[in-house]
């Protein structure tokens, strides 16, 4: 059977992927999936942890942010939209309205 | 030492999550970042949360993945095929990767946490009984507010996304 350190370093390694594609990757949809892969992270070492001591609030927790970040994801890809329509380009370096 | 089924678990859920971010095509990647989440979802079952796996099949494979291959469709393909990183910028982040997993990584394997709880067989599982009375009783106004947080959200991506000039369009025509 596996142990907690197991799944942490899983977790690590998500995070961490996460990281790398939020610093390099310039494309909006990109981005928005090295979020979810980060938020996925997290809720990976709640329901470790939840399994580990054990307790349920882990689990209720990992539900509510699994809710939270589908909501994220509906905004997030409404705002990708507009920007599309606005400057026909995803890539976040072409937003240069807010530029000094 | 971890199981033959953890092990495939987490090379699925890790290969995937780096194949959504690398693939050259916008589209593969939506659905390796799919496979990336059933491989959590598989996670969760070894940790014994059905109910959580479940709930994140039916959110992020279900929900997630179908609005973002939507929204992949609806941008030009031009715009998905530009790969305008530089060699350095790569390197870097590269670079930062392994930092941040190496550091961490031997943190956590020199702190306390390794060997804690010992093997997950041994010791009992959550009921999902639990899960459904904590949602509503202490935090019951969590839940609410999460539902309210829900609606916004999805208001907000309509409003977002509506186009005034092709309705004034319509307008017009009628």
């Amino acid at each position: 059977m596996s142990e907690l350190i197991d799944f942490l370093i899983v977790s690590l390694v998500l995070v961490a992927i996460g990281i790398y594609g939020l610093v390099v990757k310039r494309n909006a949809i990109r981005m928005l999936f090295s979020i979810e892969i980060i938020a996925n992270a997290a809720n990976l070492v709640l329901v470790a942890f939840s399994r580990g001591l054990p307790n349920a609030q882990g689990q209720t927790f990992a539900l509510f942010s699994i809710a939270i970040a589908a909501a994220e994801v509906a905004v997030g890809l409404g705002l990708i939209i507009v920007a599309y329509r606005l400057y026909k380009e995803i890539d976040v370096a072409e937003f240069r309205s807010l530029r000094g | 030492m971890a199981d033959p089924i953890f092990i495939a678990v987490a090379v699925l859920t890790v290969g995937a999550a780096i194949i959504a971010l690398e693939a050259r095509e916008l589209i593969y990647g939506a659905v390796a970042l799919a496979i990336s989440m059933l491989g959590i979802a598989g996670f969760f079952l070894l940790l014994d949360a059905p109910f959580v796996a479940m709930f994140q099949i039916t959110v992020y494979v279900g929900a997630v993945a179908v609005l973002i291959i939507f929204t992949v469709m609806l941008v030009r393909t031009q715009a998905l095929f530009t790969t305008k990183e530089d060699k350095k910028r790569k390197g870097a982040g590269v670079a930062l990767m392994l930092i941040i997993m190496s550091s961490l990584g031997a943190l956590l394997l020199a702190s306390g946490l390794n060997g804690q709880f010992g093997s997950f067989g041994a010791t009992q599982t959550v009921n999902f009984t639990q899960i459904g009375q904590l949602m509503l009783t202490y935090y019951a106004p969590a839940l609410i507010i999460l539902g309210l947080t829900l609606a916004g959200a999805v208001i907000a991506a309509l409003a977002l996304a509506r186009r005034e000039d092709v309705e004034q369009q319509h307008e017009r025509t009628d």
